[in-house]
């Protein structure tokens, strides 16, 4: 058989371009390792030329955050025939907007923390203090603000006392037009990473986060040594084969294909919680999936190595 | 009991860590096996959410005014390639061999010709060259920091200098300006609070023409008063001037250095009259200082590199350096015209900014309750970058303040960026309208940009 080009996409335009750039370098590297010839392409304007002349066999999207993960990148896959691993554009919108993919898979019967989602408009109309009271006499403190899309924890925060709430929200709102006000949930934090193969989707082993300051905000997530991660989780047999089954219906529910990051979180009682869901994972040096592939017993390079091979398979 | 692993005498290879330790099933890994052994000053060294957001600002969808590249499309790339291959056919093997810690002697002599014109009187052999004044920042605090000292710096000051301070664990009192530079009045009091506290204080670091990144230069009558006081509380001083030439109207100021050689350390660097890529600058100080700074250079790099060293040289000796200096005035002053113009422009009330006769840079105050350091994500989605003032205090103020750079885009995209950053500004102010006014949580690790940042 030829050999297979393979164009992995990293970099874009978002919040989460130098997260995007690693994985996609990473990813390159471990392709190329197994064997592929690969070209790294931005997505800029000379991407489309790059797709029509080129054509590569299939594309990796290694994108985070924005048009990578909202579908648009995808689409654009689609529109021009190249088969790519990962979620299609309309998985990708139901995965990337936050509180969208917590109601789908609440709705299929999972447990995901109550939350609420507001644009700023409605504080400002309304008057921030009245509707932010509110907010903390429904899901109480404390708890977590995000953004309502994107992702490595940009913007995000742990709200412990009411007075922090105007500046988180202001923190928050530079990230985008919506927040997602969460109940904040103390407990063990799982990512769970979930490969397609000819079984259908499998859930590998969870891997245990525990950051040494008790948040896994963006410094705690790209600092080697300022995290701990046990592979596997920490967790009663039962417990992980929970989370393992909330990580392939959450890919089940929102269409998603390939690959998949699920985060939840264990709560004393043992009952685990839907936090959301990456059709985009990241894949750099401290990054959860790739430990999870080691755990598994494989690797970078041959799990995306075989997810390209059925993705040329399946065409577009 | 098994064997430690010893590493193969005839391998070249070291014999390093597993790059990824204890990910097998059943295992726990923290990504760094050395976390436990780094030593204290590398606390602040972490990943930062604001640096990665600098990460677009090399797109061209994006107009930075947050990187401090000097353009140096005016320089003569045709008769500087022709001068590197003279250099190497002519003086190749010293070109290409070790040198001396001291530096290159002729680029030493040529360095004082350089500094006469701001008044220096040097000597070649006090004369240490220094890879980009960078170096000479880290070694001057090396020589003189322990652990807890004072440096007295300007409020805001330069990012790299209070990375070196930083690294040397010492501490940073800054001091305020006004629109005539460091206040000697502040300077008094400020000294006078550190000794009441029985704390030592060094030196004083400042830059006294064309700020980075405040952009004022320090009235010619304050330089005596300011050299005074320092005299007077028994603290050196270190003059950074790397702007020096780069007045607007080509006017240049007495150097603190011309003024008192003897408690003066005088940085200069040819990375904004030349080309920053070839990391030359130098240190002018007193003869027992010099003596220092050569060994500890040797400690550090062994040596400048010989061939940059002979570039510029031969570059001072073939080219009209001057004349070039000029160029690169006039391309500069036609981008802080369009930056100050688009200020006066599109910055909504309550702004307010600084008038840069020279240099690089802006510094731009946005109405009280706007905090810059949150408001750059929103920035970069609306495709302008800019660099928080926080990142230029080591005490955590700056929240109300932005360096604006000029340096690199062109006046159009300058134009369009400060355009865009007044839409960012407006939606910011109408959120500090819903929230009220507020200062967002301290982020760690570095939140300007890095060295190739445009």
């Amino acid at each position: 058989m030829a050999e297979r080009t393979v164009a992995v996409l990293a970099g874009g335009l978002s919040h989460e371009r130098d997260v995007s750039l690693r994985s996609g370098r990473r990813l390159s590297v471990a392709l190329r390792d197994a064997g592929l010839t690969v070209q790294e392409w931005d997505t800029d304007s000379s991407l489309i030329g790059r797709l029509r002349e080129q054509r590569p066999d299939a594309a990796v999207v290694a994108l985070h955050g924005g048009e990578g993960e909202n579908g648009s990148v995808q689409t654009v896959l689609e529109m021009f025939g190249v088969p790519f691993v990962g979620t299609h554009s309309q998985g990708c919108r139901r995965a990337w907007d936050k509180p969208i993919a917590k109601a789908l898979v609440s709705g299929a019967g999972f447990t995901t923390p109550d939350w609420f989602v507001l644009p700023h408009s409605t504080f400002r109309e309304l008057g921030a203090q009245s509707v932010l009271d509110a907010m903390v006499e429904r899901l109480g403190l404390p708890l977590i603000l995000k953004p309502d899309q994107g992702g490595s924890a940009l913007g995000a925060q742990v709200v412990r006392d009411a007075t922090e709430l105007p500046a988180a929200m202001v923190g928050c709102f530079a990230y985008g037009d919506t927040v997602l006000a969460e109940r904040y949930i103390d407990g063990t934090e799982v990512a769970v990473t979930v490969v397609e193969g000819s079984d259908g989707p499998q859930a590998l082993p969870a891997v245990e986060i525990v950051p040494e300051n008790g948040v896994y905000d963006y410094t705690a997530r790209y600092t080697a040594g300022l995290t701990d991660f046990f592979t596997p989780a920490r967790l009663d047999d039962g417990v992980e084969k929970a989370v393992g089954e909330l990580a392939v219906g959450a890919h089940r529910t929102l269409g998603l294909r390939d690959i998949s990051r699920t985060d939840a979180i264990v709560a004393a009682d043992g009952t685990v919680h839907f936090l959301e869901v990456n059709s985009s994972p990241g894949l750099t040096e401290t990054s959860t999936v790739p430990m999870a592939f080691e755990a598994a017993g494989t690797s970078l390079g041959k799990v995306f190595d075989e997810l390209i091979g059925r993705a040329a398979a399946r065409g577009n | 009991m098994s064997e430690p692993q010893v590493p193969d005498s005839q391998s070249a290879e070291p014999n390093l860590p597993e790059a990824r330790p204890g990910t097998e099933p059943g295992s726990h890994t923290n990504l760094d096996p050395h976390v436990e052994r780094y030593a204290a000053r590398t606390a602040g060294m972490t990943a930062s959410e604001i640096r990665a957001l600098f990460a677009v600002a090399s797109r061209p969808e994006v107009v930075s005014l947050a990187g401090g590249m000097p353009n140096l499309a005016a320089l003569p790339l045709e008769s500087l390639s022709q001068q590197m291959s003279e250099l190497i056919a002519e003086d190749g093997l010293t070109a290409l061999q070790y040198g001396s810690a001291h530096g290159v002697p002729a680029l030493r002599e040529q360095i004082c010709e350089v500094m006469a014109m701001e008044g220096i009187t040097g000597h070649p052999d006090d004369v240490v060259v220094t890879v980009g004044s960078q170096m000479a920042l880290d070694m001057v605090t090396r020589l003189f920091c322990d652990p807890g000292d004072v440096v007295i710096a300007e409020g805001p000051s330069y990012v790299g200098a209070l990375g070196s301070f930083a690294a040397y664990q010492a501490e940073v009192v800054h001091v305020a300006m006004d629109d005539d530079g460091l206040v000697p009045e502040n300077l008094r009091s400020a000294l006078a609070e550190c000794e009441k506290a029985g704390k030592r204080v060094k030196f004083l670091y400042t830059i006294p023409n064309f700020h980075n990144p405040a952009g004022v230069t320090l009235a010619v009558d304050r330089r005596a008063e300011i050299l005074e006081i320092c005299r007077q509380y028994g603290v050196l001083v270190i003059e950074d001037n790397p702007y020096g030439l780069l007045a607007f109207d080509g006017q240049t100021y007495p150097a603190l250095r011309s003024m008192d050689p003897d408690n003066v350390v005088y940085l200069g660097s040819f990375s904004k009259t030349f080309a920053s890529g070839l990391r030359v600058g130098w240190v002018l100080a007193p003869h027992a200082v010099r003596e220092k700074l050569v060994l500890a250079s040797e400690s550090a790099t062994l040596c400048p590199p010989t061939l940059n060293q002979l570039v510029v040289s031969k570059y001072l000796t073939t080219h009209d350096w001057k004349g070039q200096i000029k160029t690169f005035r006039e391309n500069y002053r036609e981008r802080r015209d369009a930056m100050i113009s688009s200020l006066e422009q599109y910055m909504p009330e309550g702004c307010s900014w600084t008038h840069p006769e020279g240099g690089f840079y802006v510094w731009l105050t946005v109405p009280e309750g706007v905090d810059a350091k949150a408001m750059l994500a929103r920035a970069v989605t609306a495709r302008v970058a800019y660099a928080s003032g926080t990142g230029f205090y080591a005490d955590g103020l700056g929240s109300r303040q932005m360096r604006l750079s000029y340096c690199y885009p062109t006046p159009e995209r300058i134009r369009e960026g400060v355009r865009r950053l007044a839409g960012v500004l407006e939606s910011e102010m109408d959120l500090m309208r819903t929230f009220g006014s507020v200062t967002t949580r301290a982020v760690s690790g570095p939140q300007t940009p890095g060295p190739d940042t445009a």
